[in-house]
């Protein structure tokens, strides 16, 4: 037993080491070393097969998804996927791993956000990123020239957040893409029409669609004397356009990233400006832009589009705002963002910030840069910031105290008396059997108040009672939870009546 | 231009030499630093922006789902849940890696197939290897004491196969599970209930369930005279008895494993035994497996569960089978039904040119009613194209616009399949397709 305490010490102490070395952020092979003596003095502990203690926690930056939170994600994407579908998109999915090299050709500053595995002997491998470049990949690997597809799935960032607002480091990602040469603007058309069906369908409040062209604000930078070394710069600081002032965003292009004064303020002329199709016919008209031509590619681009919204019947929904930068490197066209107007009101809680819960654009040349002869498929598409989404939705269902059921059971088989439980074995079979959802409780002889107090707990809408005297009598008794009515309904017939029951909209939860 | 080529040759020496270092299995460091060194030397080439050179494949192990793929997985996901659901389970997910700690105190030998993430300066991480650990580890943390919950999900392991059936390091487990205290034998029942009911909806063949029990197994070795220590590994022995013959298992446990052959023998009597309900009768009688408690115990819960599932109506399915010792093994089949990708109900044509306007309104008004519905991306498209694309589409109508019927306020409906045509008036085009689109004599 001594031998035993003192181990445990050294096992304590050597995990202490271990933590403090990582903090001191020594040497991973000096890491390495002290956590195999750490294992090493734990295996002598013994093999206790019973008790195995487990770090009750999951790694920073992700979680669970309890039942509750997967019955909001479910809907959530129920209402997304059959939006895709809709609009006749495919599915498909890759590894949640790449070949490093595959990730890092892109993302320069922002791979030391990637999640290495570590090199075990084999191939280097980095967890996906986004769901762009594996698609970019499996676009050149399949030699596609088209496709129309939408992908789910989690993807991984080493964010070292201040932890606002649930910044997350494994999160998903909802991307729909429609890659190929097509008549100009039909795809990207579609791509907002899709963002605003998918938004509205999911009821979280008004939104507004921004839009913007890569070419109009790379022409507005140049007509305005930006030099071409520092466009991304400056791009950055309007971005931020849509959180702080003109005067910041103006002192921060001068102050700090050295532009002239004058420059800065003929951008000020542009880049505060926002509306409908007349900016666009109003700019097309502008005699410093009209002069420039990839300005006036944008332009023109952007003129067809709205032709194409209103027809699609959402234009009321998108506004042209010179100020929309943000976003990836490989944006080559158009580029869009929607956000919500305002956040949900809900009593004694702090507003949600208003952020983006969605985006996309055009990216001409990202396929062409993993083909190994260069060739382009231009693509158009949008992801939908679905993280937000779920929190936003969670909060609403929490605020209108919304029971939300984490089963879709139809009916409890239960028992009035003792010795029943063959009969309730023998039920519940033939009511599976038959498509129908239904539970037992595991017990043999349980008591009806406990069943019933089940049902109210999980939601369940009907019970359908077996007792002695109805056994005799060929009948179940189905009784409805939320009124309390029971009715007896002869054996041959209750599939048929739960069916009829729970099929009917007015029934339950 | 001489340069670049020595520095392109140079590139691809360091990268041979990378290689073979890792082949030869030399140490982390010493890898590290020559692709250090390679980095490097490719960064010298210069950033060409417009080509980069990517190795265009999947990881070793893993592979893309294309559509026709999710198509298949979507068909056999949808009937594993709702029997997960008609049986009244609960869903939950967890991240794909967890602290390594957490793993690693389990698996023991397979620890060396378990994938690592890089130390990066926080905490040591690794992927999943199956479900049933993330599992525990939630049930403890959320102090649960009972719940009934599937979980779908990939899981990875870095096993060097011989490429055997597809043998993946990255694929799907499907779990469902029933933790809590209860009255015996009926939670189990229920799971091998639900695995005959998924097994029977996938139609992919007549199938055989085996039940065996843990202490059935071990007491049965121990009135064999099997020592303790001996235990696992003559398990793991007995276990090929579905794969290779009694004569082959003995010669492995006598012949390797060091076992007595009279030991053997007793052995071999007992695990080449297969049958049903009477089986379990016969050796709670039997004169040396009765006086062991754990065989005894083992014995009579699958009593308790023949009855159960004699009600559950899956006797007839079900085999208790002596040699059945370990669990699950993975395969990947292929199916050739025809499979479409996607649901689109109708496509939305144009007869003439310049009707892309006429087009786009339409399809907005189909898809704001519900209906699914795609058009071409092209603004004057020829009626044959579009009209092949739904038949590789497997789409089964065709909206199509023209002059005439624009003047006369109808569209041509076409089915796809028998090229029948009518004329519809715009306003009652969205019910006629939807009246076509539920009849399931209708398509595909």
């Amino acid at each position: 037993m001594a031998d035993r305490a003192t181990l445990e010490d050294l096992v304590r102490l050597q995990g202490e080491r271990v933590r403090a070395l990582k903090q001191q952020k020594a040497s991973a092979e000096q890491i390495e070393e002290e956590v195999a003596k750490l294992l090493k003095l734990k295996a002598q502990l013994g093999p206790d097969e019973g008790k195995q203690k487990f770090v009750l926690k999951t790694p920073k930056g992700t979680r669970d998804y309890s039942p509750r939170q997967m019955a909001v994600r479910e809907k959530v994407f129920d209402v997304i996927i059959s939006c895709f579908k809709r609009h006749g998109a495919e599915v498909i999915d890759t590894p949640v791993f790449e070949l490093k090299e595959t990730l890092t050709g892109k993302y320069g500053e922002d791979s030391k956000l990637i999640y290495d595995l570590k090199d075990q002997g084999g191939e280097l491998l980095s967890l996906r990123y986004d769901l762009t470049v594996p698609f970019a990949r499996y676009l050149a690997m399949n030699k596609l020239t088209n496709i129309k597809r939408y992908h789910i799935a989690k993807v991984y960032r080493r964010d070292n957040p201040a932890m606002t607002r649930g910044r997350y480091r494994e999160f998903y990602q909802c991307d729909f893409d429609i890659a190929g040469q097509f008549d100009p603007m039909i795809p990207d058309a579609e791509c907002l029409k899709i963002m605003c069906e998918i938004l509205s369908s999911l009821q979280i409040g008004d939104f507004l669609v921004k839009v913007n062209d890569r070419r109009i604000l790379d022409g507005t930078f140049a007509v305005c004397g930006v030099p071409d070394s520092k466009f991304r710069t400056i791009c950055s600081s309007v971005d931020k356009l849509d959180k702080v002032s003109w005067e910041e965003v103006k002192s921060e292009m001068v102050g700090e990233k050295g532009l002239a004064p004058e420059v800065a303020d003929r951008i000020g002329d542009y880049v505060q400006q926002h509306g409908g199709v007349s900016l666009v016919e109003q700019l097309l008209q502008d005699p410093k832009l009209s002069q420039n031509k990839q300005a006036l590619e944008g332009l023109g681009d952007l003129k067809l589009l709205f032709e194409y919204l209103t027809l699609f019947g959402i234009a009321d929904k998108i506004s042209f705002d010179l100020s929309l930068a943000r976003g990836l490197d490989y944006y080559t066209g158009v580029i869009y963002e929607a956000v919500l107007l305002q956040p949900p009101a809900q009593a004694g809680e702090e507003p949600l910030g208003v952020g983006s819960v969605a985006a996309g654009g055009r990216y001409d040349g990202l396929v062409g840069m993993f083909d190994p002869k260069g060739r382009k498929v231009p693509c158009v598409g949008l992801s939908i910031g679905v993280e937000r989404i779920f929190s936003i939705v969670e909060q609403r269902m929490e605020a209108l105290k919304e029971k939300v059921r984490t089963t879709e059971t139809q009916v409890l088989v239960a028992s009035a008396q003792k010795k029943l439980l063959e009969e309730r074995l023998k039920l519940i079979s033939e009511l599976w059997d038959a498509g129908i959802k239904a539970e037992l409780l595991y017990k043999k002889n349980p008591k009806l108040l406990n069943q019933l107090q089940y049902c109210e707990e999980a939601g369940i809408p009907l019970v359908a009672i077996i007792g002695e005297q109805e056994l005799k009598d060929g009948v179940i008794k189905l009784r409805s939870v939320a009124s309390r009515e029971e009715v007896d309904v002869r054996r041959e017939d209750l599939v048929e009546e739960i069916k009829r029951r729970t099929s009917q909209p007015l029934c339950i939860c």
